[in-house]
Protein backbone atom coordinates (compact mmCIF):
# COMPACT_ATOMS: atom_id res chain seq x y z
CA UNK A 1 0.00 0.00 0.00
CA UNK A 2 1.28 3.44 -0.96
CA UNK A 3 1.26 6.08 1.77
CA UNK A 4 1.95 9.78 1.57
CA UNK A 5 2.33 12.00 4.62
CA UNK A 6 3.39 15.55 5.34
CA UNK A 7 5.93 15.62 8.14
CA UNK A 8 8.12 18.10 9.98
CA UNK A 9 11.70 17.02 10.72
CA UNK A 10 13.88 18.64 13.37
CA UNK A 11 17.59 17.98 12.89
CA UNK A 12 19.92 18.50 15.86
CA UNK A 13 22.94 20.70 15.11
CA UNK A 14 25.31 17.71 14.78
CA UNK A 15 23.30 16.29 11.83
CA UNK A 16 22.91 19.44 9.78
CA UNK A 17 26.02 18.81 7.63
CA UNK A 18 25.29 15.12 6.94
CA UNK A 19 23.38 13.76 3.92
CA UNK A 20 20.32 12.09 5.39
CA UNK A 21 17.31 12.65 3.18
CA UNK A 22 19.13 11.27 0.14
CA UNK A 23 19.26 7.86 1.85
CA UNK A 24 15.47 7.79 1.94
CA UNK A 25 15.57 7.46 -1.87
CA UNK A 26 18.64 5.26 -2.15
CA UNK A 27 18.02 2.80 0.66
CA UNK A 28 14.27 2.88 1.14
CA UNK A 29 12.92 3.70 -2.31
CA UNK A 30 10.88 6.62 -0.99
CA UNK A 31 9.81 9.75 -2.81
CA UNK A 32 9.72 13.20 -1.28
CA UNK A 33 8.69 16.76 -1.99
CA UNK A 34 10.41 19.39 0.14
CA UNK A 35 8.00 22.14 1.18
CA UNK A 36 10.23 24.15 3.45
CA UNK A 37 13.82 23.94 4.71
CA UNK A 38 15.74 26.20 7.04
CA UNK A 39 18.63 26.25 9.46
CA UNK A 40 17.86 28.05 12.68
CA UNK A 41 20.30 30.28 14.63
CA UNK A 42 21.29 27.47 17.01
CA UNK A 43 22.21 25.38 13.94
CA UNK A 44 19.18 23.17 14.34
CA UNK A 45 17.68 22.20 10.99
CA UNK A 46 14.00 22.27 10.09
CA UNK A 47 12.56 20.46 7.10
CA UNK A 48 8.94 20.19 6.07
CA UNK A 49 8.24 17.58 3.42
CA UNK A 50 5.76 15.23 1.94
CA UNK A 51 7.14 11.67 2.10
CA UNK A 52 5.59 8.87 0.08
CA UNK A 53 6.19 5.23 -0.84
CA UNK A 54 5.20 1.66 0.11
CA UNK A 55 3.96 1.50 3.72
CA UNK A 56 6.67 -1.01 4.53
CA UNK A 57 9.44 1.21 3.15
CA UNK A 58 7.89 4.31 4.67
CA UNK A 59 7.99 2.75 8.15
CA UNK A 60 11.61 1.69 7.64
CA UNK A 61 12.55 5.15 6.44
CA UNK A 62 10.93 6.78 9.46
CA UNK A 63 12.73 4.31 11.74
CA UNK A 64 16.03 5.19 10.07
CA UNK A 65 15.41 8.93 10.59
CA UNK A 66 14.45 8.41 14.23
CA UNK A 67 17.56 6.26 14.91
CA UNK A 68 19.77 8.89 13.33
CA UNK A 69 18.45 11.43 15.83
CA UNK A 70 15.87 13.33 13.74
CA UNK A 71 12.74 14.34 15.62
CA UNK A 72 9.58 13.78 13.54
CA UNK A 73 6.17 15.37 13.85
CA UNK A 74 3.13 15.30 11.66
CA UNK A 75 2.66 18.66 9.92
CA UNK A 76 -0.95 18.87 11.01
CA UNK A 77 0.23 19.30 14.61
CA UNK A 78 2.08 22.47 13.65
CA UNK A 79 -0.49 24.54 11.79
CA UNK A 80 -3.37 25.53 14.00
CA UNK A 81 -6.40 27.74 13.79
CA UNK A 82 -7.21 29.77 16.89
CA UNK A 83 -10.93 29.06 16.98
CA UNK A 84 -11.56 31.99 19.33
CA UNK A 85 -10.19 34.45 16.77
CA UNK A 86 -11.53 32.99 13.53
CA UNK A 87 -14.66 34.85 12.44
CA UNK A 88 -15.33 32.55 9.45
CA UNK A 89 -15.19 35.41 6.95
CA UNK A 90 -13.37 33.57 4.17
CA UNK A 91 -10.39 35.86 3.51
CA UNK A 92 -8.12 32.77 3.55
CA UNK A 93 -10.17 30.65 1.16
CA UNK A 94 -8.82 31.93 -2.16
CA UNK A 95 -5.33 32.64 -0.82
CA UNK A 96 -4.43 29.09 0.24
CA UNK A 97 -2.56 27.39 -2.65
CA UNK A 98 -3.72 23.90 -1.65
CA UNK A 99 -7.40 24.68 -0.92
CA UNK A 100 -7.03 23.68 2.72
CA UNK A 101 -9.78 26.16 3.57
CA UNK A 102 -13.27 25.74 2.24
CA UNK A 103 -16.48 27.61 2.86
CA UNK A 104 -19.09 25.06 3.87
CA UNK A 105 -22.10 26.01 1.75
CA UNK A 106 -24.55 24.87 4.41
CA UNK A 107 -23.13 26.26 7.66
CA UNK A 108 -21.38 29.19 5.88
CA UNK A 109 -18.40 28.42 8.09
CA UNK A 110 -14.83 28.07 6.88
CA UNK A 111 -13.46 24.58 7.38
CA UNK A 112 -9.70 24.02 7.77
CA UNK A 113 -8.35 20.71 6.53
CA UNK A 114 -4.83 20.59 7.92
CA UNK A 115 -4.10 17.38 5.98
CA UNK A 116 -3.98 19.54 2.84
CA UNK A 117 -1.83 22.24 4.47
CA UNK A 118 1.79 22.60 3.29
CA UNK A 119 2.70 25.19 5.95
CA UNK A 120 3.54 27.88 3.38
CA UNK A 121 2.27 30.53 5.81
CA UNK A 122 0.34 32.60 3.25
CA UNK A 123 -2.84 32.45 5.32
CA UNK A 124 -1.20 33.87 8.41
CA UNK A 125 -1.01 37.44 7.18
CA UNK A 126 -4.03 37.15 4.90
CA UNK A 127 -6.23 36.50 7.94
CA UNK A 128 -7.63 39.83 9.20
CA UNK A 129 -8.14 38.71 12.85
CA UNK A 130 -4.85 36.73 12.70
CA UNK A 131 -6.41 33.41 13.63
CA UNK A 132 -3.84 31.16 11.89
CA UNK A 133 -0.74 30.05 13.76
CA UNK A 134 2.29 28.02 12.69
CA UNK A 135 4.36 26.48 15.48
CA UNK A 136 7.55 24.62 14.54
CA UNK B 1 -52.75 44.96 6.75
CA UNK B 2 -51.36 47.88 8.70
CA UNK B 3 -49.54 47.60 11.97
CA UNK B 4 -47.85 50.24 14.16
CA UNK B 5 -44.59 50.13 16.07
CA UNK B 6 -46.57 50.71 19.31
CA UNK B 7 -48.64 47.59 18.60
CA UNK B 8 -45.50 45.56 17.91
CA UNK B 9 -43.89 46.81 21.14
CA UNK B 10 -47.01 45.86 23.10
CA UNK B 11 -46.70 42.31 21.74
CA UNK B 12 -42.95 42.26 22.51
CA UNK B 13 -43.67 43.26 26.14
CA UNK B 14 -46.22 40.46 26.40
CA UNK B 15 -43.73 38.00 24.91
CA UNK B 16 -46.05 37.37 21.95
CA UNK B 17 -44.13 38.99 19.11
CA UNK B 18 -43.52 36.80 16.07
CA UNK B 19 -40.00 37.34 14.80
CA UNK B 20 -38.10 35.82 11.86
CA UNK B 21 -34.61 36.41 10.53
CA UNK B 22 -34.21 37.87 7.04
CA UNK B 23 -33.14 34.38 5.93
CA UNK B 24 -36.13 32.58 7.50
CA UNK B 25 -38.65 35.06 6.15
CA UNK B 26 -37.88 34.04 2.56
CA UNK B 27 -39.17 30.51 3.21
CA UNK B 28 -42.09 31.70 5.35
CA UNK B 29 -43.41 34.01 2.62
CA UNK B 30 -42.84 31.34 -0.04
CA UNK B 31 -44.92 28.92 1.97
CA UNK B 32 -47.70 31.13 3.33
CA UNK B 33 -47.90 33.91 0.80
CA UNK B 34 -47.30 37.59 1.43
CA UNK B 35 -50.72 38.40 2.90
CA UNK B 36 -50.83 35.69 5.52
CA UNK B 37 -47.14 36.07 6.44
CA UNK B 38 -47.66 39.82 6.90
CA UNK B 39 -50.54 39.13 9.27
CA UNK B 40 -48.42 36.70 11.31
CA UNK B 41 -44.91 38.16 11.41
CA UNK B 42 -44.22 41.31 13.44
CA UNK B 43 -40.49 41.80 13.01
CA UNK B 44 -37.73 40.63 10.65
CA UNK B 45 -34.15 40.78 11.94
CA UNK B 46 -31.01 41.33 9.86
CA UNK B 47 -27.30 41.02 10.56
CA UNK B 48 -23.86 41.80 9.22
CA UNK B 49 -20.33 41.27 10.50
CA UNK B 50 -17.47 42.77 8.54
CA UNK B 51 -14.44 45.03 8.78
CA UNK B 52 -15.78 48.59 8.84
CA UNK B 53 -12.94 51.08 8.79
CA UNK B 54 -14.90 54.20 9.71
CA UNK B 55 -15.34 53.05 13.29
CA UNK B 56 -14.00 54.46 16.50
CA UNK B 57 -14.74 55.17 20.13
CA UNK B 58 -14.63 58.12 22.47
CA UNK B 59 -13.92 58.14 26.19
CA UNK B 60 -13.93 60.36 29.20
CA UNK B 61 -11.14 59.08 31.44
CA UNK B 62 -11.93 61.02 34.64
CA UNK B 63 -9.91 63.93 36.08
CA UNK B 64 -6.45 63.26 37.49
CA UNK B 65 -5.14 64.98 40.63
CA UNK B 66 -3.65 67.45 39.90
CA UNK B 67 -5.62 68.04 36.73
CA UNK B 68 -4.24 67.63 33.20
CA UNK B 69 -5.67 69.08 29.99
CA UNK B 70 -5.18 66.43 27.29
CA UNK B 71 -6.92 68.66 24.75
CA UNK B 72 -4.20 70.09 22.49
CA UNK B 73 -1.67 67.61 23.87
CA UNK B 74 -0.67 64.16 22.72
CA UNK B 75 -2.24 60.92 23.93
CA UNK B 76 -1.39 57.29 23.23
CA UNK B 77 -3.38 54.17 24.12
CA UNK B 78 -1.09 51.12 23.96
CA UNK B 79 1.21 53.29 21.82
CA UNK B 80 -1.61 54.03 19.34
CA UNK B 81 -2.29 57.77 19.03
CA UNK B 82 -5.74 58.93 20.14
CA UNK B 83 -7.33 62.22 19.07
CA UNK B 84 -7.16 64.78 21.86
CA UNK B 85 -8.66 67.87 20.29
CA UNK B 86 -11.58 68.06 22.72
CA UNK B 87 -11.99 69.33 26.26
CA UNK B 88 -9.65 68.28 29.03
CA UNK B 89 -10.10 64.51 29.28
CA UNK B 90 -12.17 63.45 26.30
CA UNK B 91 -10.43 61.24 23.73
CA UNK B 92 -11.35 59.61 20.44
CA UNK B 93 -9.58 56.65 18.89
CA UNK B 94 -10.19 55.51 15.32
CA UNK B 95 -9.83 51.93 14.11
CA UNK B 96 -7.15 52.83 11.53
CA UNK B 97 -4.80 54.65 13.96
CA UNK B 98 -1.28 53.17 14.09
CA UNK B 99 1.60 53.45 16.54
CA UNK B 100 4.10 56.16 15.50
CA UNK B 101 6.84 53.53 15.19
CA UNK B 102 4.81 51.07 13.10
CA UNK B 103 6.79 50.49 9.88
CA UNK B 104 3.54 50.80 7.87
CA UNK B 105 4.19 49.99 4.19
CA UNK B 106 7.91 50.79 4.29
CA UNK B 107 8.49 47.16 3.37
CA UNK B 108 5.52 46.23 1.22
CA UNK B 109 3.22 44.70 2.14
CA UNK B 110 3.21 45.97 5.73
CA UNK B 111 1.78 43.67 8.39
CA UNK B 112 -0.22 46.17 10.48
CA UNK B 113 -0.44 43.88 13.46
CA UNK B 114 -1.79 46.38 15.97
CA UNK B 115 -3.80 49.58 15.74
CA UNK B 116 -6.85 51.46 16.94
CA UNK B 117 -9.23 48.59 16.17
CA UNK B 118 -7.21 46.31 18.43
CA UNK B 119 -7.18 48.91 21.24
CA UNK B 120 -10.99 49.06 21.07
CA UNK B 121 -11.22 45.25 21.12
CA UNK B 122 -8.91 45.04 24.17
CA UNK B 123 -10.85 47.72 26.04
CA UNK B 124 -14.16 45.97 25.32
CA UNK B 125 -12.61 42.69 26.49
CA UNK B 126 -11.98 44.37 29.87
CA UNK B 127 -8.18 44.39 29.47
CA UNK B 128 -6.07 47.13 31.02
CA UNK B 129 -4.75 49.58 28.42
CA UNK B 130 -1.74 51.92 28.82
CA UNK B 131 -2.43 55.63 28.54
CA UNK B 132 0.59 57.89 28.01
CA UNK B 133 -0.05 61.60 27.59
CA UNK B 134 1.84 64.86 27.39
CA UNK B 135 0.22 68.26 27.73
CA UNK B 136 1.37 71.89 27.84
CA UNK B 137 0.07 72.80 31.31
CA UNK B 138 -2.18 75.72 32.24
CA UNK B 139 -3.06 77.54 35.45
CA UNK B 140 -6.18 75.43 35.89
CA UNK B 141 -4.69 72.21 34.45
CA UNK B 142 -1.08 72.33 35.65
CA UNK B 143 0.04 68.79 34.91
CA UNK B 144 2.16 68.06 31.83
CA UNK B 145 2.58 64.29 31.93
CA UNK B 146 0.36 61.32 32.64
CA UNK B 147 1.22 57.63 32.46
CA UNK B 148 -1.40 55.22 33.76
CA UNK B 149 -3.30 52.01 33.12
CA UNK B 150 -6.93 52.52 32.26
CA UNK B 151 -9.78 50.03 32.20
CA UNK B 152 -13.17 50.39 30.53
CA UNK B 153 -14.98 49.77 33.83
CA UNK B 154 -13.38 52.91 35.34
CA UNK B 155 -14.03 55.24 32.40
CA UNK B 156 -16.87 57.72 32.89
CA UNK B 157 -18.02 57.20 29.33
CA UNK B 158 -16.89 54.75 26.68
CA UNK B 159 -18.93 55.15 23.52
CA UNK B 160 -18.58 53.44 20.17
CA UNK B 161 -19.25 56.05 17.49
CA UNK B 162 -18.86 54.91 13.92
CA UNK B 163 -19.27 57.55 11.20
CA UNK B 164 -19.84 54.97 8.44
CA UNK B 165 -21.10 51.41 8.88
CA UNK B 166 -23.42 48.89 7.26
CA UNK B 167 -22.79 49.91 3.64
CA UNK B 168 -25.80 49.10 1.50
CA UNK B 169 -24.07 47.02 -1.17
CA UNK B 170 -20.38 47.06 -1.94
CA UNK B 171 -17.85 46.47 -4.70
CA UNK B 172 -16.58 43.02 -5.58
CA UNK B 173 -12.83 43.55 -5.80
CA UNK B 174 -10.66 41.97 -8.50
CA UNK B 175 -7.18 42.61 -9.88
CA UNK B 176 -6.66 42.93 -13.64
CA UNK B 177 -2.95 43.70 -13.35
CA UNK B 178 0.02 41.33 -13.51
CA UNK B 179 1.07 41.60 -9.88
CA UNK B 180 -0.51 40.76 -6.54
CA UNK B 181 -2.07 43.75 -4.79
CA UNK B 182 -2.88 44.26 -1.12
CA UNK B 183 -6.13 46.09 -0.43
CA UNK B 184 -8.79 46.63 2.20
CA UNK B 185 -10.66 43.90 0.31
CA UNK B 186 -7.81 41.50 1.07
CA UNK B 187 -5.06 40.05 -1.10
CA UNK B 188 -6.02 40.19 -4.78
CA UNK B 189 -4.13 37.84 -7.04
CA UNK B 190 -3.07 38.98 -10.52
CA UNK B 191 -5.02 38.44 -13.74
CA UNK B 192 -8.41 37.91 -12.08
CA UNK B 193 -6.93 35.33 -9.70
CA UNK B 194 -9.69 35.81 -7.14
CA UNK B 195 -12.65 38.03 -6.31
CA UNK B 196 -13.44 39.44 -2.89
CA UNK B 197 -16.85 40.66 -1.73
CA UNK B 198 -18.03 42.11 1.52
CA UNK B 199 -21.67 42.07 2.47
CA UNK B 200 -23.97 39.51 4.01
CA UNK B 201 -26.28 39.69 0.97
CA UNK B 202 -29.86 38.70 1.75
CA UNK B 203 -29.23 39.02 5.50
CA UNK B 204 -27.64 42.47 5.34
CA UNK B 205 -29.56 45.32 7.09
CA UNK B 206 -30.09 47.82 4.29
CA UNK B 207 -30.80 45.24 1.57
CA UNK B 208 -33.92 44.34 3.53
CA UNK B 209 -35.18 47.90 3.82
CA UNK B 210 -33.76 49.20 0.55
CA UNK B 211 -35.74 52.45 0.46
CA UNK B 212 -35.26 53.23 4.21
CA UNK B 213 -38.98 53.00 4.95
CA UNK B 214 -38.47 51.83 8.54
CA UNK B 215 -34.86 52.60 9.49
CA UNK B 216 -33.96 56.20 10.25
CA UNK B 217 -32.23 58.47 12.69
CA UNK B 218 -32.94 57.20 16.20
CA UNK B 219 -33.57 53.57 15.22
CA UNK B 220 -32.43 51.15 17.93
CA UNK B 221 -30.10 48.42 16.64
CA UNK B 222 -27.80 45.58 17.69
CA UNK B 223 -24.30 47.11 17.77
CA UNK B 224 -21.16 45.26 18.78
CA UNK B 225 -23.13 42.86 20.98
CA UNK B 226 -24.92 45.67 22.81
CA UNK B 227 -27.62 48.16 21.99
CA UNK B 228 -26.89 51.07 19.71
CA UNK B 229 -28.72 53.69 17.71
CA UNK B 230 -28.62 55.19 14.26
CA UNK B 231 -27.09 58.61 14.97
CA UNK B 232 -27.23 59.95 11.43
CA UNK B 233 -26.91 58.76 7.87
CA UNK B 234 -23.32 57.62 7.48
CA UNK B 235 -20.57 59.42 5.62
CA UNK B 236 -20.58 58.80 1.85
CA UNK B 237 -24.34 58.05 2.05
CA UNK B 238 -25.42 57.99 -1.60
CA UNK B 239 -29.03 56.92 -2.16
CA UNK B 240 -29.30 58.02 -5.81
CA UNK B 241 -27.75 55.02 -7.54
CA UNK B 242 -29.09 52.51 -10.09
CA UNK B 243 -31.52 50.07 -8.50
CA UNK B 244 -33.21 46.81 -9.42
CA UNK B 245 -37.00 46.64 -9.92
CA UNK B 246 -37.21 45.61 -6.26
CA UNK B 247 -35.52 48.85 -5.22
CA UNK B 248 -32.20 47.21 -4.30
CA UNK B 249 -29.21 49.39 -5.21
CA UNK B 250 -26.71 47.82 -7.58
CA UNK B 251 -23.89 50.10 -6.37
CA UNK B 252 -22.67 51.09 -2.90
CA UNK B 253 -25.48 53.33 -1.61
CA UNK B 254 -26.76 54.14 1.87
CA UNK B 255 -24.59 54.02 5.01
CA UNK B 256 -25.33 54.44 8.72
CA UNK B 257 -23.56 56.39 11.45
CA UNK B 258 -24.01 54.32 14.60
CA UNK B 259 -23.53 55.06 18.27
CA UNK B 260 -23.77 52.94 21.41
CA UNK B 261 -22.45 52.27 24.90
CA UNK B 262 -19.14 50.43 24.49
CA UNK B 263 -19.39 49.18 28.07
CA UNK B 264 -22.27 46.84 27.10
CA UNK B 265 -20.52 45.46 24.03
CA UNK B 266 -18.44 42.34 23.57
CA UNK B 267 -15.12 41.44 21.90
CA UNK B 268 -16.96 38.74 19.95
CA UNK B 269 -18.67 41.49 17.98
CA UNK B 270 -15.87 44.08 17.85
CA UNK B 271 -12.76 42.41 16.51
CA UNK B 272 -9.51 44.25 15.75
CA UNK B 273 -8.34 43.29 12.27
CA UNK B 274 -5.16 43.64 10.20
CA UNK B 275 -5.36 44.02 6.44
CA UNK B 276 -1.93 43.16 5.05
CA UNK B 277 -0.48 46.04 3.01
CA UNK B 278 -3.41 48.28 3.96
CA UNK B 279 -3.78 48.94 7.67
CA UNK B 280 -5.74 48.07 10.75
CA UNK B 281 -9.49 48.16 11.11
CA UNK B 282 -12.35 46.94 13.25
CA UNK B 283 -14.80 44.17 12.35
CA UNK B 284 -18.19 45.30 13.64
CA UNK B 285 -21.34 43.28 14.25
CA UNK B 286 -24.60 45.06 13.42
CA UNK B 287 -28.19 43.88 13.34
CA UNK B 288 -31.36 45.84 12.62
CA UNK B 289 -34.99 45.03 13.34
CA UNK B 290 -37.49 45.68 10.57
CA UNK B 291 -41.02 46.24 11.87
CA UNK B 292 -43.49 44.62 9.47
CA UNK B 293 -45.82 47.61 9.21
CA UNK B 294 -47.26 46.61 5.85
CA UNK B 295 -47.14 43.95 3.16
CA UNK B 296 -44.92 46.25 1.12
CA UNK B 297 -42.32 46.34 3.90
CA UNK B 298 -42.51 42.57 4.30
CA UNK B 299 -42.01 42.16 0.54
CA UNK B 300 -38.71 44.04 0.75
CA UNK B 301 -37.42 41.63 3.44
CA UNK B 302 -37.92 38.63 1.15
CA UNK B 303 -35.04 39.74 -1.05
CA UNK B 304 -32.72 36.82 -1.90
CA UNK B 305 -29.08 36.64 -2.89
CA UNK B 306 -30.17 36.06 -6.49
CA UNK B 307 -31.99 39.45 -6.50
CA UNK B 308 -28.98 41.45 -5.32
CA UNK B 309 -26.39 42.60 -7.86
CA UNK B 310 -22.95 43.98 -7.08
CA UNK B 311 -20.41 45.73 -9.30
CA UNK B 312 -17.09 44.01 -9.97
CA UNK B 313 -14.34 46.62 -9.76
CA UNK B 314 -10.66 46.45 -10.73
CA UNK B 315 -8.64 47.46 -7.67
CA UNK B 316 -5.37 47.66 -9.60
CA UNK B 317 -6.47 50.62 -11.72
CA UNK B 318 -10.12 51.75 -11.78
CA UNK B 319 -10.46 51.98 -7.99
CA UNK B 320 -7.18 53.75 -7.15
CA UNK B 321 -7.62 56.15 -10.09
CA UNK B 322 -11.21 56.85 -8.98
CA UNK B 323 -12.69 55.82 -12.32
CA UNK B 324 -16.32 54.70 -12.47
CA UNK B 325 -15.61 51.71 -14.78
CA UNK B 326 -16.90 48.34 -13.71
CA UNK B 327 -15.77 44.97 -15.02
CA UNK B 328 -19.13 43.21 -14.65
CA UNK B 329 -22.21 42.90 -12.47
CA UNK B 330 -22.76 39.68 -10.52
CA UNK B 331 -25.40 38.45 -8.07
CA UNK B 332 -24.71 37.44 -4.48
CA UNK B 333 -26.04 33.99 -5.34
CA UNK B 334 -23.20 33.69 -7.87
CA UNK B 335 -20.65 35.12 -5.43
CA UNK B 336 -21.70 32.71 -2.69
CA UNK B 337 -21.48 29.70 -5.03
CA UNK B 338 -17.69 30.01 -4.67
CA UNK B 339 -16.90 31.19 -8.18
CA UNK B 340 -17.96 33.77 -10.75
CA UNK B 341 -17.32 33.80 -14.47
CA UNK B 342 -15.79 36.95 -15.91
CA UNK B 343 -14.36 37.32 -19.39
CA UNK B 344 -14.75 33.56 -19.82
CA UNK B 345 -12.66 32.80 -16.74
CA UNK B 346 -13.90 31.07 -13.58
CA UNK B 347 -12.73 33.14 -10.66
CA UNK B 348 -12.83 31.82 -7.09
CA UNK B 349 -14.69 34.12 -4.71
CA UNK B 350 -14.26 34.78 -1.01
CA UNK B 351 -15.88 37.12 1.46
CA UNK B 352 -14.46 39.64 3.90
CA UNK B 353 -17.82 39.57 5.66
CA UNK B 354 -18.74 36.59 7.84
CA UNK B 355 -22.15 35.22 6.88
CA UNK B 356 -22.21 32.76 9.78
CA UNK B 357 -21.61 35.61 12.25
CA UNK B 358 -24.24 37.73 10.47
CA UNK B 359 -26.72 34.91 10.93
CA UNK B 360 -25.77 34.64 14.60
CA UNK B 361 -26.49 38.37 15.01
CA UNK B 362 -29.89 38.17 13.27
CA UNK B 363 -30.75 35.18 15.48
CA UNK B 364 -29.55 36.90 18.67
CA UNK B 365 -31.58 40.02 17.89
CA UNK B 366 -34.60 37.81 17.18
CA UNK B 367 -34.18 36.20 20.63
CA UNK B 368 -33.78 39.59 22.32
CA UNK B 369 -37.08 40.71 20.78
CA UNK B 370 -38.84 37.43 21.61
CA UNK B 371 -37.65 37.68 25.22
CA UNK B 372 -38.85 41.28 25.58
CA UNK B 373 -35.29 42.59 25.94
CA UNK B 374 -35.35 44.79 22.88
CA UNK B 375 -38.15 47.20 21.93
CA UNK B 376 -38.41 48.90 18.56
CA UNK B 377 -38.19 52.65 18.08
CA UNK B 378 -39.87 55.04 15.70
CA UNK B 379 -37.17 56.99 13.82
CA UNK B 380 -37.11 60.68 14.70
CA UNK B 381 -36.08 61.64 11.16
CA UNK B 382 -35.73 59.71 7.90
CA UNK B 383 -32.47 58.96 6.09
CA UNK B 384 -32.04 60.90 2.85
CA UNK B 385 -33.71 58.63 0.28
CA UNK B 386 -33.47 58.14 -3.46
CA UNK B 387 -34.71 61.22 -5.27
CA UNK B 388 -33.93 63.49 -2.32
CA UNK B 389 -31.07 65.06 -4.24
CA UNK B 390 -28.55 63.94 -1.61
CA UNK B 391 -25.24 63.41 -3.43
CA UNK B 392 -21.79 61.95 -2.99
CA UNK B 393 -19.24 64.17 -4.68
CA UNK B 394 -15.56 63.64 -5.36
CA UNK B 395 -13.07 66.16 -4.03
CA UNK B 396 -12.70 69.23 -6.20
CA UNK B 397 -8.99 69.83 -5.87
CA UNK B 398 -7.89 73.44 -5.97
CA UNK B 399 -4.10 73.62 -5.98
CA UNK B 400 -2.63 76.04 -3.47
CA UNK B 401 -0.23 78.48 -5.13
CA UNK B 402 1.88 80.61 -2.84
Amino acid sequence: MIVSKKIVLHFPGRLVDRPIISRLIKDFDLNFNILKASILPDEEGLLVMELSGEQNNYDKGIRYLTHTGVKIQSLSQNVLRNEDRCTHCGACVTICPTSAFELDIKSRKVTFNNEKCIACGLCIKACPPRAMEVHF
Amino acid sequence: MVRTIEEINEKIKQGRAVVATAEEIIGIVNEKGLQQAAREVDVVTTGTFSPMCSSGAYFNIGHAKPRIKLGGGRVYLNDVPAYAGFAAIDLFIGSNALPDDDPRNRLRPGEFNYGGGHVIEELVAGKDVQLVATAYGTDCYPRKKLETWINIKDLNQAVLFNPRNAYQNYNVAVNLSDKTIYTYMGILKPRLGNASYSTAGQLSPLFNDPLYKTIGIGSRVFLGGGIGYVAWHGTQHCPDVPRTKGGVPTRPAATLALIGDLKQMSPRWLVGASMIGYGTTLAVGIGTPIPILSEEILKFTTVTDADILAPVVDYSKAYPQCKPDIVAEVSYAQLKSGSINIKGKDIPTASMSSYSRALEIATTLKEWIQNGRFLLTQPVAPLPAAGSGYELNPLKERPIRQ
